[in-house]
């Protein structure tokens, strides 16, 4: 008994460690040279490719990994290729900033495109702002925050959910149930919807917030029923959103008796959720597949050549500007140093997919159009109205009354 | 008190669904004694199989999965009782890291072969309704789970107790020594035995479809839940699983409607933890003259 019993067990424990390995072969890390020695510039990529949230951010390590790509193929910065490091941030918020602090100090890496819940962004951000590093984070989020040490690619609130109010102001909703995840977005998110509401004659008639990967909504549609509600605004994050979806659909709601404003939907997300149970609901981003424009169809051509089958969506594409908004940084300030870089960023303008975005070198956010979408029978989401021209992104609300005392 | 009415439907729903994730580990975890953490992945390779038959049965294929999925997660099992976890028997702790180990190769497995974003299983067109009930309504999605999980109670109750095979599994695990001497093969016995517990796991899977999504991180949702059933109601004890599952779905059902799913995952724990304090043989329990 007593001899066999370490062998196995170490067997046992080796499995999860093959795993993880096993990860790490997804990345096209080489393991030689050091940050921007040599011929390569190496950056980091850490973004959620297991657990809960792996359904939305494998896409977006693929469209930046397609950045560099297209870069390297250009002759990549600085006359040097660029060496991605691939890590899996697990869906797990300390193993985000754990692997963020490897891929800055053993890695050498000269910059991190990664996170996608804010979760994970806020468990990322004492370790870019105690290394002087930089990170780029490529989803839209709540707002309330400019770190020195992250370029924000993605919309803030007044370029999103701000957007989304106004739409559903102007289309008579007036009673609105509130359902999200039960982590720091969805709540901040609430906080600035709840003033919104106050100060434009809206009504809250229900705020409810689910665990992550949570899968049973009966019981919250049937508040939803009783609530009677005009619209709801959905913030749920990761898988929650397809059960949501089916049990809200066969309930017997569509997007005829109660629409669904959802701001952490896209094209990837319609597919796994089935298109008959999302048609017709609203969406608020900055990008669709849809999106006309010569730069959006090379990039729809060129992934979808990559990737057979896939769609393009909003973070996606945040992701693969935050890679091209980076190499112009470092083509400007003909370094990889993070100050130098950060400062060359500054009203740094790329006509990407979704238009034109520049840097606001203030808050280091992004200038990004706003757009309300319709879930199309065919999965793709269609345009039903957009902000006409990129709004200055205002992380802190500063610009507008209802939403003092938020920050 | 209409809406506590609406509730009640829901409570049996969400019973339905615990009891249908369980009554595998019944099998694996209350008759054998495995503490088996891939029961999730068997689930989410039943889910997986009907996403798979969908390319020759389209709509219907939920229907057709559930006879298929049962072989191929029970087949899935049977490797694994096999190859590793026959070696293991009698060390719990070391099953359930071995079990683990195999969860996380089983989920990484689907992501390279299906991709890490969820698939859409498009359920039969005849399963869109509901019906009206005490003032709520209840989706035919879920009266076919509803339904699902009684056939599968009575399956087995009849297995158990009216067939040859489950007198032979009864009394392996009420005293395997004597079961063995009495000429009944027990590494036989094991192995139907957990073919049948992850078998039905995959049926599971394929209701699963109906409701929730379906990706590689599917089993770690359910996981818990089905374990929460079998140790409340008693390991082994089919009735135990029945009314631990139905308890535990109103439980979750009021709790939520009179607070908010976080806090009800809380009291759930809270009642269970507490009810074990009580009870740690949970509901039944058998009684044997077995001297362990």
């Amino acid at each position: 008994m007593r001899k066999p019993f370490l062998r196995p067990l170490a067997a046992v424990l080796l499995l999860p460690v093959a795993m993880l390995t096993g990860c790490g072969g997804d990345s096209k890390d080489g393991s030689s040279g050091g940050g921007a020695g040599g011929n390569t510039v190496k950056v980091g990529i850490l973004h959620s490719l297991s657990g809960t949230m792996s359904i939305s951010e494998v896409t977006v390590k693929n469209s930046e990994l397609m950045a560099i790509d297209e870069i390297n193929a250009k002759g990549g910065v600085l006359g040097k290729k660029i060496q991605p490091v691939v890590e899996d941030g697990a869906s797990d918020w300390p193993t985000f900033a754990q692997k963020a602090q490897k891929l800055i100090k053993k890695d050498k890496v000269a910059t991190v495109f990664g996170g996608w819940t804010s979760a994970s962004r806020k468990a990322m951000l004492p370790v870019f702002e105690r290394n002087k590093a930089l990170l780029w984070y490529p989803v839209q989020y709540e707002g309330l925050e400019s770190s020195p040490y992250i370029f924000y690619t993605g919309a803030t609130t007044n370029q999103q959910i701000v957007p989304a109010l106004d739409y559903l102001k102007e289309k008579g909703k007036k009673r609105i149930y509130l359902v999200g995840s039960d982590y720091v977005f969805p709540r901040t998110a609430n906080k600035i919807i709840k003033a919104y509401a106050k100060a434009n004659g809206m009504t809250i008639v229900g705020e409810e917030y689910t665990p992550l990967g949570h899968t049973e909504y009966s019981t919250l549609v049937n508040k939803i029923g009783t609530a009677k509600p005009d619209a709801v605004f959905n913030t749920l994050n990761g898988d929650s959103n397809v059960a949501f979806f089916k049990q809200f659909k066969s309930a017997g709601f569509d997007a005829a008796k109660l629409p669904v404003m959802s701001v952490s939907i896209a094209e990837e997300e319609v597919k796994g959720i089935g298109v008959a149970n999302v048609q017709g609901q609203l969406v608020a981003w900055n990008y669709y597949e849809t999106t006309p424009g010569a730069v959006n169809d090379a990039f729809v051509k060129a992934f979808q050549a990559k990737y057979k089958g896939a769609v393009t969506s909003d973070p996606m594409e945040a992701g693969y500007n935050a890679v091209h908004l980076w190499a112009a940084a470092v083509q400007k300030a003909g370094t990889t140093d993070v100050a130098a870089v950060k400062k060359a960023a500054a009203g740094i303008s790329l006509d990407t997919p979704e238009g034109k975005v520049t840097i606001d070198g203030e808050n280091q956010h992004v200038y990004k159009t706003a757009r309300i979408g319709v879930i199309q029978p065919d999965g793709l989401i269609k345009e039903v109205w957009s902000s006409g021209k990129p709004i200055k992104p205002d992380p802190y609300l500063k610009t507008y009354p209802w939403a003092t005392g938020l920050s | 008190m209409e809406s506590l009415l609406n509730q009640l439907p829901v409570g049996l729903s969400i019973g339905a669904v615990l009891l249908l994730i369980a009554l595998g580990l019944t099998f694996t975890f209350g008759q054998m004694g495995v503490i088996n953490m891939a029961h999730g992945e068997f689930i989410m390779a039943g889910a997986y199989t009907a996403y798979m038959l969908q390319d020759w049965f389209h709509g219907q294929a939920v229907i057709v999965a559930l006879p298929v999925a049962f072989v191929v997660a029970g087949t899935l099992g049977w490797i694994l009782e096999r190859a590793a976890i026959r070696h293991f028997y009698g060390r719990p702790l070391d099953t359930l890291l071995l079990t683990w180990g195999v969860s996380l190769v089983l989920q990484q497995a689907a992501r390279d072969l299906f991709g890490a974003p969820n698939v859409q299983v498009t359920a039969p067109s005849w399963l869109s309704g509901r019906v009206e009930l005490l003032g709520g309504n209840l989706p035919y999605a879920r009266l076919f789970i509803m339904g699902l999980a009684t056939a599968c109670v009575v399956g087995i109750w009849a297995y158990m107790n009216r067939s040859r095979q489950g007198r032979r599994m009864r009394a392996v695990m009420q005293n395997r020594e004597l079961a063995a001497v009495s000429g009944v093969a027990t590494g036989r016995v094991d192995q139907l035995t957990f073919f049948i517990g992850s078998g039905l796991a995959g049926v599971a899977g394929v209701a699963l479809t109906l409701i929730g999504p379906v990706g590689p991180s599917l089993g770690t949702y359910y996981i818990v839940d089905a374990f929460l059933v079998v140790v409340a109601g008693g390991l082994g004890q089919l009735r135990g699983a029945v009314i631990a599952a139905l308890a535990l779905g109103m439980l979750n059902s009021y709790g939520e409607f009179w607070t908010d799913a976080s806090l009800a995952k809380v009291i759930v724990f809270v009642v269970i933890v507490g009810f074990l304090q009580v009870r740690p043989q949970g509901l039944f329990v058998l009684r044997s003259r077995a001297l362990t």
